[in-house]
């Protein structure tokens, strides 16, 4: 456990001052997309790629720090101020760095009412988090978030791409595990 | 069983795939579109009383023929698939499930409305159903269903998925287009109807996922055919998520002659209430609906069965009766507690408010915090007259109806279960430990009796 930690810590830094480094530049692949994307909408419309760019950008960096929102607005020839307008409004655009495994616990009435409280709960304990919080080798944040059309499948979370749903404590523990063994894996 | 038109084919193996939907029958509708004028696809649109399925009922076929044709200007069909209405996912199983029904229903949709390009925007958060939508769009463009001029008909067409990224009020179609602008999800005021001013000032006609799937089996049927399904102004099927204290939640195609006793209790839909516990309280059609108490579930105020369509939910008005909405059914067992149920989706409603208007953005959050106090034994008397105002305040008077969503579920909350507010605000102690229960609302199956 130690180890892992420390291991996380030191890998952190080092994607930190990566990132810094590059100073936030889409790959090859990233400006071929863009360019794709773009191409959807009439001409003189690419503002309308914006969300797609910014997940795009989310994707590569992990968040959006000034510098990533600057870039996207020159890809997209528009003026910093209205990304930064549409980054802050929408919820999924991560503002400040977020551990490398988010769990975006529904906590939302039909969520609620089959348990979604004790999840979090449980998940708080678990990783000696509170919500928002980021557990300190970088691995884990929780973030509780509102209806995320799975209310039928409840408890749920949003993890990365996918959801887990049909939550239980067994499963949460299983997912922690999941999420350790998969950071060990790839370093 | 009841009719099923959408979810029919939707346990075949492999339906997700283009050579099995096509071998099953599909995008025969767009064959027989082709050969028809787009007004004469409006027509039976028309005829089948299909209305949309995002919400608001409207009917469809209406709402293609408002679309203004000024010359010269493109025009574009943009598809709802926002799904952030608290209890609904049945976009999200259509498109998950069904990928080839949308695109083909929205081929015959963009043809009939002249939509060269079509997007659909999805939630952000839907993150991995993309890629199975642009999968289906490839392999219909590769079998010349997409793309220029298609099956020789002379129209082109393409279709594009835009993602959303955490924002319910992009379901609004007009902070939608905002979104799909690359702007702030901030609902415009009306008018200009997207229909005459959408997407890039253009004639735009925003449809829902359910909606525009449902247009594959009107062409299929014929709009006449199809309208004799279901009953009334509730023609054709609907897709139901339910969800809550069931035995079986899920997405359900019903045909809308169903009562809602037979939908909560028989095992072909729900399968009753786990553990033996009694049915309190339903919203039936998506958080924004007015709650309804069992006794005023099941009957209407004149003592009628209430039925799953869009007349028997509404029956009675918001004094007595709800609304079908997004078809986000929600139900609620014994030991729930309204007053904490609502709280969650005042916090909701706070939450998603874009902040134009002040009755929303302010009166969400002062409807947030009162039930807050309530509910955690905060609460005064007065807190609840306070609200009512309160909600009362909002209802009418903001840009979108994100403001009325907000009001009616607080609204019908006090109006049905008012003791039961009182009892917090008289139990302080009591109700941090324990429910008020089932109190007077009388035990569905007794009523039904
Ligand atoms: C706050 C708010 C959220 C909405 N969310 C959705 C949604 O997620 N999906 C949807 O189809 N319609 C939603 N609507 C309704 C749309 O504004 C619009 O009426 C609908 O997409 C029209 O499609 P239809 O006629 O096919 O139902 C929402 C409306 C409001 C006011
Ligand atoms: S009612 Fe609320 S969500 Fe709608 S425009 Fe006004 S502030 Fe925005
Ligand atoms: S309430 Fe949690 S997914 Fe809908």
């Amino acid at each position: 456990m130690e180890k892992t930690r420390l291991y996380w810590s030191f890998s952190n830094f080092q994607i930190f001052k990566f990132s810094n480094y590059t100073m936030s530049q889409f790959s090859e692949e990233r400006l071929a997309k863009v360019k794709e994307i773009i191409a959807r909408y009439p001409d003189g419309k690419q503002k309308s790629a914006l969300l797609p760019v910014l997940h795009l950008a989310q994707e590569q960096f992990g968040w959006l720090s000034s510098e990533t929102m600057d870039y996207v607005a020159g890809l997209l020839k528009i003026e910093p101020i209205e990304v930064y307008e549409v980054a802050t409004f929408y919820s999924m655009y991560n503002l400040k760095p977020v551990g490398k495994y988010m769990f975006e616990v529904c906590q939302t009435g039909p969520c609620m009412v089959r348990g979604s409280e004790d999840i979090i709960e449980y998940i708080k304990q678990k990783l000696g988090i509170k919500v928002g919080e980021t557990t300190p080798d970088g691995l884990f944040t929780l973030k509780t978030v509102e209806c995320l059309g799975a209310c039928g499948y409840a408890p749920m979370m949003q993890l990365g791409k996918h959801y887990r749903e049909h939550l239980t404590k067994e499963k949460v523990d299983a997912i922690i595990e999941e999420c350790r063994r998969n950071a060990a894996a790839n370093n | 069983m009841g009719v099923k038109l959408l979810l029919d084919k939707a346990h075949v193996e492999g339906i997700r795939y283009y050579d099995v939907y096509r071998r099953e029958g599909g995008y025969r509708s767009v064959e027989k579109a082709l050969k028809m004028s787009p007004a004469d696809i409006v027509e039976e649109v028309k005829k089948s009383g299909l209305r949309g399925r995002g919400g608001a009922g409207f009917p469809a076929g209406m709402k293609w023929s408002f679309i203004a044709k000024p010359e010269g200007v493109p025009r574009h069909l943009v598809c709802n698939a926002d799904e952030s209405e608290p209890g609904t996912f049945k976009d999200r199983y259509l498109m998950e499930f069904l990928p080839h029904l949308l695109i083909e229903g929205l081929i015959v949709a963009s043809f009939a409305l002249g939509s060269n390009a079509t997007y659909i925007y999805i939630r952000g958060e839907y993150a991995w159903i993309p890629d199975i939508l642009e999968q289906a769009i490839n392999e219909a463009k590769a079998n010349g269903w997409l793309g220029k001029n298609i099956q020789g008909s002379g129209f082109d067409c393409e279709i594009y998925v835009q993602r959303g990224a955490g924002a319910y009020i992009c379901g609004e179609e007009t902070a939608l287009i905002e979104s799909l602008e690359g702007k702030r999800g901030n609902p415009r005021i009306k008018p200009p109807f997207p229909a005459v001013k959408g997407v890039w000032d253009r004639p735009t006609v925003v449809n829902n996922v359910e909606t525009l799937a449902a247009v594959v089996p009107v062409i299929n049927m014929g709009g006449e055919e199809y309208s004799k399904i279901g009953v009334g102004k509730s023609t054709g099927t609907k897709l139901i998520s339910a969800c809550g204290n069931i035995n079986k939640p899920g997405v359900y195609e019903i045909d809308m002659t169903i009562s809602v006793e037979e939908f909560v209790y028989s095992d072909e839909y729900c399968g009753g209430i786990p553990n033996g516990k009694r049915l309190k309280a339903c919203i039936p059609g998506g958080s924004s609906v007015p709650i309804l108490p069992a006794n005023l579930l099941f009957k209407t105020a004149k003592g009628e069965q209430r039925m799953m369509n869009y007349e028997s939910l509404s029956d009675g008005g918001f004094a007595t009766g709800s609304m079908m909405g997004s078809g986000g059914f929600i139900v609620l067992d014994e030991d729930q507690c309204v007053v904490k149920h609502t709280l969650t989706l005042a916090r909701f409603y706070r939450h998603e408010s874009c902040g134009q208007c002040s009755p929303c953005r302010e009166g969400t959050g002062w409807m947030e915090k009162i039930l807050k106090n309530i509910e955690t034994g905060k609460g005064k008397m007065t807190d609840i007259d306070l609200l009512w105002d309160i909600q009362r305040k909002i209802e009418g008077n903001t840009i979108c109806p994100l403001g009325d969503a907000a009001a009616w579920p607080v609204a019908a909350a006090i109006r049905h279960f008012r003791d039961e507010f009182e009892w917090h605000v008289n139990n302080p102690e009591l109700c941090l430990t324990q429910n008020f229960g089932l109190a007077h609302y009388a035990d569905a199956r007794e009523v039904v009796a």
